[in-house]
């Protein structure tokens, strides 16, 4: 069986390695801000105790007043699975640091999440337009898309 | 002799891609109402001369058994249709043997699944393509209407948006029984109606 | 006197006769060799995920049948899964063991389909070796006409069960085909494992390494061909197949052919678990005493079961209403997807349709 891990330890374990970094457990969820991710993601992979070497889900949501990118982690050798958000306020513009250099599997679902919800990655290789066309208007899968 | 490179390797497309979507919405914008479908043979308009209704009656027996389809399938449908032409409803022994691949040596078009309107402008361009004389069987609930889709963003609710329509298969998708049923009425129609006369695309 | 030649670009376009569904490449090419190769897809983007926003749970089940079109069941159940973990509802047994049932046979029918398809694209003439699959698909869609009414889109599954229990010559007639099946799956290996013309054309083509497979997310046959020996129905059991024995069969190098040769050893696998399941399947109930609208508690649910394809998987936010917040589909021919430009580096043009049949992909599920 695929075990759950709880965020509050992984956080822990990620506060000993890189102190002053903005995470928080809660429940089975790990929380991390924006400018963290990057290497925060980077010691999930190379941490050999966690090893997150397969990058299951890449989505996003719109709660109104804020959005979250959230991530499905698993790993191979271990069996175990984490789950990581990210929470940006506001519907201006957003943006989030890509994971594509270390996981090339998050390359097509962070263009989705940019086509359908207008968050943009930077660092991302390609980032364009992957469901709809070019010059669609608007996000479709904003709350206030018509 | 020298052959000079005129670029290198295109990474992007971007411009390309932008080109397209205003072709897309261009459409978008022309397509607001349904074509009439081309029911003229129904109230008979009746040819005049002995010499051109049987030219016309001859003639049409002779398209309804060799009517070739282009393949477009474009979701579920088609597999409905793959089913029809695979070896237990044979649909090659009403004569469409063959789904032909260009639309330049088809002549029956059958739309099989959601059309987008990311899809749109190439459907236009091969029943453009396609020559005269030419029928589109539009299969499915999706092709007729929208289908369970029709309220979507991304949607076009009916293929005769953008080509008139010729026999509508109702079915999510239909069987292959059905599909069958619809291109014998399209037999029909085609023996029925009068080409050699019948104005407009 | 030299030449220097410029790349062309050509687009492999929508409409293509081999391109499984609207989808569209624009290859690079020097010469012959692929340089570069751009995949562009949206045109079957029907807008599943806002339909999901303004339909009830229930309402919501066909639409997750025209996911991947091929194995509409298999749609169903990862669904289901994911409300009845959300809202906390148990199955009955009888329920579990028609589920499975239907999940294995909807893998065996998709598997035809895709070793039908890519012997198709590999160049067996028009539509020959389909033939051969169909003969055998159309048996199966005749045993689930007769529990669903239906050949393609069966919108058999619900929240807690299956909408109504087997007719009685369902079971008698699954065993004639589970006995008959393996009998099929050797005429047809015997046809083509040896063929001259299907080792040339695939053995060595298109090979996915280890670690791109893992990192790019590949899952589903795919990345069993590639030599990682994981499978949702042993490393993460869902509903019960902890009670049936099968292996995993798993190939060496990630070669189109391995990709091919696990996919038949699949189908020989699932015979296998219908076998057990038939024999048993218990009487009883076959759902769960579930309200008509159902309400599942505010939370959101990641559940993802092992499809035909890959891993399927849901991600479902509820908030306490009829209809789901925000539904995500973790489609797998979507993330198979983005090796495709790795595999097919280097290769030539017809390869580079072979590679693609190998990895069998649904528009339904790319597009959502």
């Amino acid at each position: 069986m695929t075990r759950a891990l709880a965020g509050a330890e992984v956080a822990a374990k990620i506060k000993g390695a890189l102190p002053g970094a903005g995470v928080k457990g809660e429940g089975g969820t790990l929380w991390v801000e924006a400018r963290d991710l990057f290497p925060v993601a980077r010691y999930l992979k190379e941490e050999p105790g966690l090893a997150m070497d397969y990058l299951a889900n890449l989505t996003a949501a719109d709660y109104l007043d804020h959005f979250e990118v959230v991530y499905h982690f698993l790993s191979m050798q271990h069996n175990h699975s984490l789950v990581l958000k990210v929470r940006l306020e506001g519907r201006g513009e957003l943006g989030v640091p890509s994971v594509t250099p270390l996981w090339k599997g998050a390359d097509f679902q962070e263009r989705e999440v940019y086509d359908l919800l207008g968050i943009a990655f930077s660092g991302h290789p390609n980032l364009k337009r992957i469901l709809t066309w070019e010059g669609f208007p608007g996000h479709a899968l904003r709350k206030d898309f018509v | 002799m020298e052959i000079a490179p005129l670029g290198g390797v295109p990474e992007n497309f971007l411009e390309l891609d932008r080109v397209e979507g205003e072709g897309v919405m261009a459409l978008q914008e022309r397509a607001r109402a349904p074509i009439p479908d081309p029911a003229g043979w129904l109230e008979g308009e009746v040819p005049r001369g002995l010499l051109v209704t049987s030219l016309g009656a001859f003639l049409g027996w002779g398209r309804k058994f060799s009517v070739w389809p282009v393949s477009f399938g474009l979701a579920c449908c088609a597999m409905e249709m793959v089913a029809t032409a695979a070896s237990r409803f044979d649909i090659s022994r009403f004569g469409m043997e063959f789904f032909r691949a260009s639309p330049r040596q088809a002549d029956l078009m059958i739309v099989s699944g959601t059309l987008t309107w990311k899809m749109a402008p190439q459907l236009k361009r091969i029943y453009d393509q396609m020559p005269e004389p030419k029928w589109v069987v539009a299969m499915g609930q999706c092709a007729t209407s929208g289908g369970p889709f029709a309220e979507s963003y991304f949607v076009v609710p009916g293929v005769n948006r953008l080509v008139p329509v010729d026999v509508y298969v109702p079915g999510c998708p239909p069987r292959p029984e059905a599909l069958l049923y619809g291109l014998m009425k399209l037999h029909e129609k085609i023996a029925r109606e009068n080409r050699a006369l019948r104005r407009g695309p | 006197m030299a030449i220097r030649t410029e790349p062309i670009v050509l687009n492999m376009g929508p409409q293509h006769p081999s391109t499984h569904g609207v989808f569209r490449m624009r290859v690079t090419f020097d010469g012959e060799v692929i340089v570069g190769l751009d995949p562009v897809f949206g045109y079957l983007h029907r807008g599943i995920e806002k339909l999901a926003e303004s339909r009830t749970y229930t309402q919501f089940i066909p639409l997750t049948d025209r996911l991947d079109y091929l194995a509409s069941m298999s749609n169903n159940f990862a669904y289901c899964l994911a409300v009845e973990r959300l809202a906390g509802i148990e199955v009955p047994e009888r329920a579990e063991y028609i589920r499975v049932i239907m999940a294995e046979a909807m893998r065996i029918s998709s598997h035809l389909m895709a070793v039908g398809f890519f012997l198709n694209d590999c160049g067996a003439s028009v539509y020959t070796p389909l033939i051969y699959m169909y003969r055998e698909r159309e048996k199966l869609l005749d045993l689930f006409d007769m529990v669903s009414g239906q050949r393609l889109t069966y919108n058999y599954m619900r929240i807690g069960g299956v909408s109504h229990d087997l007719p009685p010559e369902f079971l008698p007639a699954l065993r004639k085909f589970v006995r008959e099946m393996p009998a099929f799956i050797d005429e047809y290996d015997q046809l083509l494992a040896e063929n001259e013309v299907l080792l040339a054309r695939t053995k060595g083509v298109g090979i996915l390494p280890r670690e791109l497979a893992i990192n790019a997310s590949a899952s589903g046959p795919v990345l069993r061909a590639s030599g990682v020996k994981w499978d949702l129905r042993r490393k993460d059991p869902y509903s019960i197949y902890s009670r049936f024995a099968f292996d995993i069969p798993t190939a060496e190098t990630g070669d189109s052919y391995d990709r091919y040769w696990v996919r038949v050893q699949e189908m020989r696998q699932s015979v296998r678990i219908l076998e057990q399941a038939l024999a048993q399947i218990p009487e009883g109930p076959v759902r769960a005493e579930v309200p008509h609208l159902v309400r599942p508690p505010r939370g959101e649910v990641y559940s993802r079961i092992e499809a035909p394809k890959g891993e399927l998987g849901f991600y479902i936010v509820s908030d306490g209403s009829v209809a789901p917040y925000r539904l995500h589909v973790r489609g797998p021919s979507f993330i198979n997807l983005t090796a495709l430009r790795e595999m097919c580096l280097g290769w030539k043009l017809a390869d580079a349709i072979a590679i693609l049949g190998s990895l069998d992909i649904v528009m339904g599920e790319v597009d959502r």
